[in-house]
């Protein structure tokens, strides 16, 4: 048995954005998922969801929750990321001053995505969009 | 875990049965059943929300009654809480507090404010070791940290493993005691005297450690009358020198001086349950990085606006600030010599408690999710609490749980008492037809 989630991200409004994330990370908890396993999750699945809302317009994201792994799968026809290793550094960032503003933007998004999961794949194409899937491992 | 003691009872002929409760228990622990209400003694984490909410008075904190405790020793300390100092108008001196506690038959005073700037002195020492997990979370609020432990058990590490001023004056307090006037430990009493229900639970079920030297808690609501009859028979220049605590101390009574004392900007201070859930909520999701501190009161303002206290929150604080105005920042005697570790740091860790899981196995966990969420959706979805809980999706949880019949919903109810109506009218019509014929 497993349970699945879905959300659309609205990439023009910041006062929901980490709703869904928030969602998940409840449904984690009620579920019995050890505490540190929520935690990493939650904390991948809400930064892949601001990005979504600044670079990428909104998008899709699908969750999908089994008795040993949890796989997020976040889909979107933004912009694409140009240079993939170049985005997963620390603290590189395209992020405009006006998000920055916010306390976004930071450069931190895709190194955290990858440091709270066990994988995490990025299917991009510029011009087409950007496809993250994340997986962390129950057991 | 069943059977754990609480603070908050129900007086049975009070209580009408009206829901009110039910909505505002942050952790859902309250169900009305049979026309009255019931704590789960799992969820709840002694917050007095259910106490201050009630229109009826129905729910009340059970604290030790001073008459009865009092013979129990020959020897005794009240230890007032800084909340108490905000319960009084026109006061200029604490002095005149503290002698009027020694005129009701205490033999000795100890302020937990005195404690309090022990217990900063302390942290702040800590702090600077840079060796815990930031941000720190306080731990000087046991309703706060009950609910860490339930529901939110990732941040259990972020708590900082030393016991409140209460514990640290108790324990001071006897070791004084037993000097000065060399009584066995059980012949001295130590009464604190607390602004909320969920400092006796701690003073019965410490966290962090085995036992705790408080033998009696006492409200400062109760002992209020009593006092300031004492306290008005005291002439001027009367109370000797006794205060011992300075503004750092007596700060605590309010939310954010605790925070204060650390010296520390990097600081975070949120009041009232709800407002501490949010903060949470955001440290659990890695968004406070660029905080070094945390302090969290479950009552609004800080321990002023405790459940059993008399005074209103904003009143009691601003009075709290004009006794500021005389004092020393801190009177700490212990800055020159160390206080022991052990008097102030917690003997074990502070434990997860997970109480949100709906099964120890994760896919049966699933399979009653599922049967909750299909539950829910028959439902109305107005939350009306009519049924006894908070929400419909908590009505559909205990349902599944086997705490509750799906009729228990007016609505649901409502339409199967129609269906049943329905079919005995068809039947009739059915019987009068054939009849005629």
């Amino acid at each position: 048995m497993n349970k699945r989630l879905h959300y659309v991200i609205d990439g023009d409004d910041f006062t929901s954005a980490g709703q869904a994330s928030g969602d998940v990370k409840k449904v984690l908890k009620t579920l019995g998922v050890p505490s540190e396993i929520v935690r990493k999750a939650s904390i991948a699945m809400y930064e892949g969801e601001i990005n979504m809302v600044i670079h990428a317009d909104g998008g899709v994201i699908d969750v999908d929750i089994m008795p040993d792994r949890i796989v997020m799968a976040l889909k979107d026809s933004g912009p694409g990321i140009p240079n993939v290793e170049e985005a997963m550094q620390a603290g590189f960032s395209t992020a405009p001053d006006t998000i920055r503003n916010l306390g976004f933007g930071a450069g931190m998004g895709l190194p955290n995505m990858k440091k709270y999961t066990d994988s995490m794949e990025i299917d991009t194409k510029v011009g087409v969009g950007t496809t993250i899937t994340m997986t962390v491992k129950i057991v | 875990m069943e059977g754990r003691s609480h603070s908050v009872t129900l007086e049975v002929e009070k209580c009408k049965g009206c829901t009110t409760c039910i909505r505002y228990c942050p952790t859902e622990a309250i169900r009305v059943r049979g026309g009255r209400a019931r704590i789960n003694s799992d969820l709840c984490i002694d917050c007095g929300q259910c106490i201050r909410v009630c229109p009826n008075h129905a729910k009340q904190a059970v604290f030790d009654q001073l008459q009865d405790s009092m013979g129990r020793f020959k020897y005794k300390v009240a230890l007032p809480a800084p909340t108490l100092y905000g319960q009084f108008n026109n006061l200029d001196d604490i002095d005149f507090v503290l002698a009027g506690l020694l005129e009701m038959g205490f033999d000795a005073v100890f302020e937990v404010a005195r404690a309090a700037e022990i217990v900063s002195d302390y942290s702040r020492k800590l702090m600077e070791t840079r060796a815990l997990t930031y941000p720190v979370i306080s731990s000087a609020c046991p309703a706060v940290v009950r609910l860490i432990r339930s529901r939110f058990p990732s941040l259990c590490t972020h708590v900082m493993s030393i016991k409140s001023p209460m514990h640290v004056a108790a324990a001071l307090a006897r070791t004084e005691a037993m000097e000065k006037t060399g009584l066995a430990r059980d012949e001295i009493g130590i009464f604190f005297i607390s602004p909320c229900p969920a400092k006796v639970t701690d003073a019965r079920e410490p966290i962090g450690s085995m036992s705790s030297e408080v033998d009696c808690v006492v409200s400062v609501a109760n002992i209020y009358k009593p006092l300031l009859l004492r306290m008005n028979k005291l002439k001027d220049g009367d109370p000797r020198h006794l205060a011992s605590s300075g503004i750092m101390g007596i700060s605590w009574a309010t939310s954010g001086g605790e925070a204060s004392a650390l010296l520390e900007e990097k600081y975070l201070a949120a009041d009232g349950i709800e407002n501490v859930i949010k903060v949470l909520e955001e440290l659990e999701d890695d968004k406070l990085s660029d905080i070094s501190f945390i302090e969290l009161n479950a009552c609004p303002g800080g321990c002023v606006g405790g459940a059993s206290t008399l005074e209103n929150p904003f009143v009691a604080k601003a009075r709290i600030q004009m006794l500021r105005r005389f004092l020393p920042v801190s009177r700490n005697k212990y800055e020159e010599r160390e206080v022991p570790p052990h008097i102030v740091d917690w003997h074990f860790p502070l434990d997860e408690q997970p109480t949100e899981a709906l099964a120890e196995d994760i896919s049966e966990a699933m399979r009653k999710m599922q049967e909750i969420e299909r539950l829910t959706a028959e439902l109305p979805g107005l939350d009306c609490g009519a049924c006894g809980a908070p929400s419909c999706e908590a009505l559909a949880r205990d349902v599944v749980a086997g705490r509750a019949k799906e009729n228990a919903c007016l609505f649901v109810l409502k339409h199967k008492l129609g269906e049943l109506f329905e079919d005995a009218a068809t039947d009739a019509l059915t019987d009068a037809e054939e009849d005629k014929k």
